[in-house]
């Protein structure tokens, strides 16, 4: 009897972009009747005036067909029982090779073998419709997660503890608040009781207490023997869960080891880390139109994108983004928490009244929202950038929690005088003023007062 | 930490377990039907979601079922009956139009849901693997509701038309409308079999999102709804019928309402067609399958 869960060899998966109209959108890879009508008919005459003026060297003119091999050339086993972490950078590859090997999406070179019956977990809530209540959706959501039907039945009231929504499970989900939706779509997918588990970063959605949950939930899946294969951005999650990581980087699988020296090694080679992050389009949900997000980066004081900014410059972020169309209300904006997720602040590029009037609709159009962090403000160390972009009260279009990190380096930035390190997420140089209080009794010149001066 | 503890995974170690292998398909797929019956359920819950989801939320609810055919029917009765006088076949031009109408809105029904079906399910194409046939099936299917609520009218229109006999006109029933279930089965797998196409067809080029209304519209003025088929030269009968729709309409009035058009040869050549479109639909949407997670 084998004990491999798993056999992934030389698998690749080559997705086209831009080749019709080379844009960025999701949808980049459809085609419309004219373009194939079009290429019919004038294939012919083409390559008619091709061979005519072949001699004379006219370029046929070929638009380009850009590639991009969203996964190159990975191998590797995984042993029945072993719970593997997969970490890389956005679109490293990593939802690519989940939804190969859960079968969503077909590889183009390669193969995978499978020995058992897998459970996908690339999103929690996959079909659940908003018109139909809670239990509908649990039988829905069962089924479609491949429960059989006497299974959700004998489930159905652990599953709906588990969610704790019981007082509203009659009630459709549209009227749910966002965290009792979640907990319900959790509930259905935690009840999956699949020989392989395959996880998308589900953890990286609502709030602290539903990420314990889940976390605690995960973590029995594990001890129970089942193979899963677990992905996330989450690194303290990935420790937890985890005996063994792969890393993966622009498609190719750079590196596997116990999961402490792989998440060492991620961090610490720069793969984490470009000071750029551009969104491929099956990162985008279809819920974002008519927003698209195109890239994040952040400069330095002098314009260059970078990874690394100095606590003494200032750093300016960029979030590029289109819109097909207008949109009333828009806020673009970012919420920076530290590598430990304490909070930093939350800022939105229509926070200034003037502009909040200036763009009370935002036409169609491309579109590059700026915001300079001053110099002197950040302390130093690891930062996260999530991205929100919305409509307050009416829509969320698109929302990245994790869309950029960087460092802060501290050098020379205010009180480097002393080699310590200080506390909090922010190192502001305020204006502090030392003046002698009365020329009094005091004659010992360390006692000072202290005046904030805001 | 563990709320529900999981029943221990008995891992069964089979000595001949469940191996899958995921590689690249070239080609012509295999139908695999085989695993769309493993997922008879899925099936079935989306069919029952169609309809749950349907009328939830519109005032009149399953009523739409019978309104829609219903005054489709009394503006036929009026423009095409009285103002045109189109013959029907000898019987009540009501119930002749009814019963047309019948099957056409089955079929135009699956036509429009089919079409849209997989776009409309992107979410789950691009999250979850099953067989894809699943959806535009359960769309097809989800119209036998309809199509079962519109037939209570249909019912109450033959006990009428059976007791108040109309001056002029015949009309009873026959042991003809024992072949009823036959020509249902009939309309579906030619609704079926061209919802296959036009649901692959829309994700790959999206312009049949428009071609699709006009169509069903188109359509409706080929298929003998409104006027008869009677009407036609005998030559032209079986070209036709190569509109499978031509066969299951006069295959309904001639199992429901008795007319003596004899449509055999027309039946048989539409059901041909049908079976064609089906099998070739089948085989198109399989071979499409595999790049619907990245294309839709």
């Amino acid at each position: 009897m084998s004990d491999i869960a798993i056999r992934v060899e030389n698998l690749g998966k080559v997705y086209r972009i831009g080749e019709f109209q080379g844009s960025y959108s999701y949808r980049q890879d459809y085609h419309t009747l004219r373009e194939t009508l079009v290429g019919a008919v004038t294939a012919p005459l083409k390559w008619l005036l091709a061979s005519k003026h072949s001699k004379k060297g006219v370029n046929n003119h070929k638009p380009e067909v850009e590639t991009i091999w969203a996964l190159n050339d990975v191998s590797f086993v995984v042993p029945k029982g072993q719970v593997l972490g997969v970490i890389g950078r956005n679109g490293a590859g990593k939802s690519t090779l989940l939804k190969i090997l859960s079968r969503v999406t077909e590889p183009t070179l390669g193969y995978a073998e499978i020995h058992g019956r897998v459970g996908s977990l690339l999103e929690v809530g996959t079909g659940f419709h908003p018109e139909l209540t809670g239990r509908e959706n649990i039988l829905l959501n069962g089924a479609i997660l491949g429960m059989k039907r006497t299974e959700i039945e004998r489930k159905y009231k652990e599953i709906v503890a588990f969610s704790e929504v019981e007082k509203f499970i009659d009630t459709p989900v549209k009227h749910y608040s966002s965290g009792m939706y979640l907990r319900l779509a959790f509930a259905v997918a935690a009840h999956l009781e699949p020989e392989i588990l395959v996880v998308d970063e589900v953890l990286a959605v609502g709030d602290a207490e539903f990420q314990r949950k889940c976390l605690g939930k995960m973590s029995d899946v594990a001890q129970e023997g089942r193979t899963v294969l677990f992905v996330s951005h989450n690194m303290s999650a990935i420790l937890r869960l985890t005996e063994e990581t792969i890393v993966l980087d622009q498609g190719k699988l750079v590196y596997r080891a116990p999961t402490p020296a792989a998440v060492d090694y991620y961090m610490s080679s720069g793969l984490a880390q470009i000071g750029e992050r551009v969104w491929a389009a099956d990162e985008i949900p279809p819920s974002a139109a008519p927003f698209t997000p195109q890239v994040i980066r952040i400069r330095d004081g002098q314009g260059r994108v970078v990874d690394t900014v100095r606590s003494t410059e200032t750093a300016t972020i960029e979030i590029e983004y289109r819109l097909d169309a207008p949109i009333t209300g828009l806020r673009v904006g970012m919420y920076l928490i530290t590598a430990r997720a304490e909070s930093v602040f939350t800022s939105f590029d229509t926070d200034d009244p003037e502009q909040f009037e200036a763009y009370r609709v935002r036409p169609a159009g491309d579109y590059i929202s700026r915001c300079t962090i001053p110099a002197n403000y950040l302390n130093e160390g690891r930062y996260i950038i999530g991205i929100n972009a919305s409509a307050y009260r009416i829509r969320r279009y698109f929302q990245d929690e994790q869309a950029l990190s960087f460092n802060v380096d501290g050098t020379a930035a205010p009180g480097s005088q002393w080699p310590e390190l200080r506390m909090g997420p922010v190192r502001p140089l305020l204006d502090w003023r030392i003046e002698p209080a009365s020329p009094s009794k005091y004659t010992d010149k360390d006692q000072v007062e202290i005046v904030h001066d805001q | 930490m563990s709320e529900t503890i999981l029943p221990k995974n008995t891992s069964k170690t089979k000595p001949n377990e469940e191996v899958l292998f995921v590689r690249p398909s070239s080609g012509w797929a295999a139908l695999n039907l085989m695993e769309l019956w493993k997922y008879r359920e899925l099936t079935y819950f989306l069919i029952w979601r169609d309809i749950k989801v349907r009328y939830k939320q519109t005032v009149l609810g399953a009523a739409w079922a019978i309104i829609q055919p219903f005054f489709t029917m009394v503006v036929f009765t009026i423009f095409f009956g009285k103002l045109a006088k189109v013959p029907s076949d000898n019987v009540p031009y009501p119930i002749f139009s009814y019963t047309g109408l019948l099957p056409w809105g089955l079929f135009a029904a699956a036509l429009t849901n089919a079409g849209r079906s997989l776009v409309g399910n992107r979410a789950m194409i691009t999250k979850i693997y099953f067989p894809r046939l699943a959806i535009p099936l359960a769309s097809v299917l989800s119209g036998l509701v309809d199509f079962a609520i519109a037939f209570v009218i249909l019912i109450a229109m033959m006990f009428y038309y059976h007791f108040i006999p109309q001056e002029g006109y015949e009309f009873y029933l026959t042991p003809a409308i024992l072949t009823l279930p036959l020509f249902i089965l009939l309309a579906l797998i030619t609704a079926l079999g061209v919802g296959l196409w036009l649901s692959a067809l829309t994700v790959i080029y999206r312009d049949f999102n428009y071609i699709v209304p006009f169509l069903t519209q188109f359509w409706l003025f080929i298929t003998p709804v409104a006027y008869s088929a009677s009407m036609l030269p005998k030559k032209w009968a079986l070209i036709f019928a190569l509109n499978p729709m031509t066969g299951v309409v006069e295959g309904f009035r001639w199992a429901l309402l008795g007319t003596d058009t004899a449509p055999g040869p027309m039946v048989a050549v539409s059901s041909t067609i049908a079976i064609i479109v089906l099998i070739t639909g089948l085989f198109y949407f399989r071979r499409m399958e595999h790049t619907f997670a990245d294309k839709v």
